[in-house]
């Protein structure tokens, strides 16, 4: 059983598909790649994902131990965040709200576990710091730790290196990189192609031509791949 | 000065204010954080306009407990008027306008019209203003606002976690299995109580002031969440009780001498963030 397998889905807004007929799916130790041009419909397919807006048509399967709610998310950065007064450590431990019941307060434990996962990223001397103070960089760094809170399993990436400078860029994608080598699947969204074919196994081409593959197939059709070339590779 | 406070303290209806002022000020300023960085500081606008409107319906119906017009009345606007917000379609802030001041005209007109008082300019002076409301509270508001103001307090603390992550990012929120609508609701629920209650201490038209100014005076001291909340809440009474016994001593309006205490504690955080660099 894959983690996602989502089969003939149809997303978009007021049942104006963006993307239609979509089918792929991903394993334990997938890195998965979505690209395409801007208004391709990236986004919204996340959002599908994520359970934000509903499908218009055909489903998306969850397995493998994995639940709907445990994606880790990582948002493009809004507006509000950029001036919001809290520390870093307050924003990462935020991530495990979704697992807990509401009157709950945070263990010992999960405390902890922030902390391990600020270790991992390398961003534990950060955790008393307000967030509208750091670098693009470190802001995107404690909200992908935040998402490491909310999963173990599957990260979705919505253009994690957006509006970062190239040393930035090239430190989230090793980030990245490194917890997938440590077996978490990843989802990411970029304009990237560069780094799509570097670090990704799987690449899903949205927009007029659809193309779901491995890597290695994605290379030998550069660009936009022809309809008639379209591999189902979902036995 | 002090002999002078104390006689006025022997007696109930100052105590009372004090008491309701300090809670009423420790709610706001709690809830105010959670509005202000979700960009919802014009609601309680809005809403109180819709209340001061509530109220004059009550006048005219002739009710001697205005609360059970005026609450409703304030929590259904405050549900509707976060649904609009979310709706992109229909521009939230002209939503809000339209409602507070239609609300407003609509209170005045009422009360113009149908008022059983000799003095109707005096009666709007203080539901707009609160000057004397809050030193002729009965016993039984004063409980009524005590045990609303604590269930206030325990909503936000018990769903203080959830309350910062919605705040901070409903879609991760919501992505990661918190029911987001829900606070939603909630927070409009508690605006509302919170509006109403407030109307008591300064009048409809300076609620905003009790639940933006402590909470932008914290924001200009403090980088957590969790500090800047503690921080506008203890401005807020220390304000709030400040206000009170000046207004008292100096014989000013209680609900003005309360905000012109917040704005002047906003304005010395401010010179203090600046001196810091």
């Amino acid at each position: 059983m894959s983690l996602i397998k989502v089969t003939e889905l149809s997303c978009g807004y007021e049942r104006e598909p963006v993307i239609s007929g979509l089918t792929f799916k991903v394993d334990r130790g997938d890195y998965l790649c979505i690209v395409g041009e801007n208004g391709s419909g990236k986004t919204t397919l996340m959002k599908t994902l994520l359970g934000l807006i509903p499908p218009l048509s055909g489903t998306i399967e969850t397995g493998d131990g994995l639940t709907r709610t445990g994606i880790g998310y990582l948002p493009q950065r809004t507006a509000v965040q950029q001036d919001f007064p809290a520390s870093c450590a307050e924003i990462v431990r935020s991530g495990f709200q979704g697992r807990k019941k509401p009157f709950s307060f945070l263990t010992k434990e999960e405390k902890q576990q922030a902390d391990a996962v600020m270790d991992r990223l390398g961003i534990r001397n950060l955790a008393g710091k307000c967030f509208r103070e750091l670098s693009g960089g470190q802001m995107q760094r404690v909200l992908l730790a935040r998402a490491l809170c909310a999963t173990e399993t599957l990260l979705l990436l919505d253009e994690p290196v957006a509006g970062l400078d190239p040393d930035a860029a090239k430190e989230m994608y090793a980030a990245v990189s490194t917890l997938h080598k440590e077996g978490i699947a990843v989802i990411m969204i970029t304009h990237d192609i560069d780094a799509a074919l570097q670090y990704a196994t799987h690449i899903l081409h949205v927009g007029e031509t659809v193309f779901f593959d491995t890597k290695a197939c994605y290379a030998t059709h550069p660009g936009k791949p022809e309809p008639a070339e379209k591999k189902e590779v979902l036995s | 000065m002090i002999e002078k406070l104390a006689a006025y303290l022997s007696y109930p209806f100052v105590r009372y204010a004090l008491i309701v002022g300090v809670l009423i000020s420790l709610c706001s300023a709690m809830l105010g954080v959670v509005l202000v960085l979700k960009r919802f500081s014009f609601i309680g606008d809005g809403l109180s306009h819709v209340a001061f409107g509530a109220i004059a319906v009550a006048a005219v119906l002739g009710l001697s407990n205005r609360m059970l017009v005026v609450l409703p009345v304030t929590v259904v606007s405050a549900v509707l008027l976060l649904r609009t917000g979310q709706n992109a379609k229909i521009k939230g802030d002209a939503a809000i306008a339209m409602l507070s001041v239609g609300a407003l005209a609509f209170g005045y007109l009422l009360m113009h019209l149908f008022s059983t008082s000799a003095n109707i300019s005096g009666d709007v002076c203080s539901t707009l203003f609160g000057s004397t409301s809050i030193l002729t509270l009965t016993k039984r508001e004063v409980w009524l606002c005590v045990i609303l103001s604590l269930a206030v307090i325990a909503v936000f603390i018990l769903f203080y976690g959830r309350i910062f992550a919605v705040t901070f990012d409903e879609d991760f929120a919501r992505a990661t299995g918190i029911r987001t609508k829900r606070y939603q609701l909630l927070i409009a629920v508690t605006i509302a109580v919170i509006v109403v209650l407030a109307m008591n201490l300064v009048g409809s038209l300076l609620i905003s002031a009790l639940v933006i100014f402590p909470a932008l005076s914290a924001m200009r001291l403090f980088k957590s969440f969790r500090s800047v909340t503690v921080c506008a809440a203890v401005l807020s009474v220390v304000c709030a009780t400040l206000g009170i016994l000046i207004s008292i001593l100096a014989g000013t309006p209680v609900g003005s001498t309360v905000v012109a205490v917040d704005a002047a504690a906003f304005g010395l955080c401010c010179l203090i963030r600046v001196s810091r660099g």
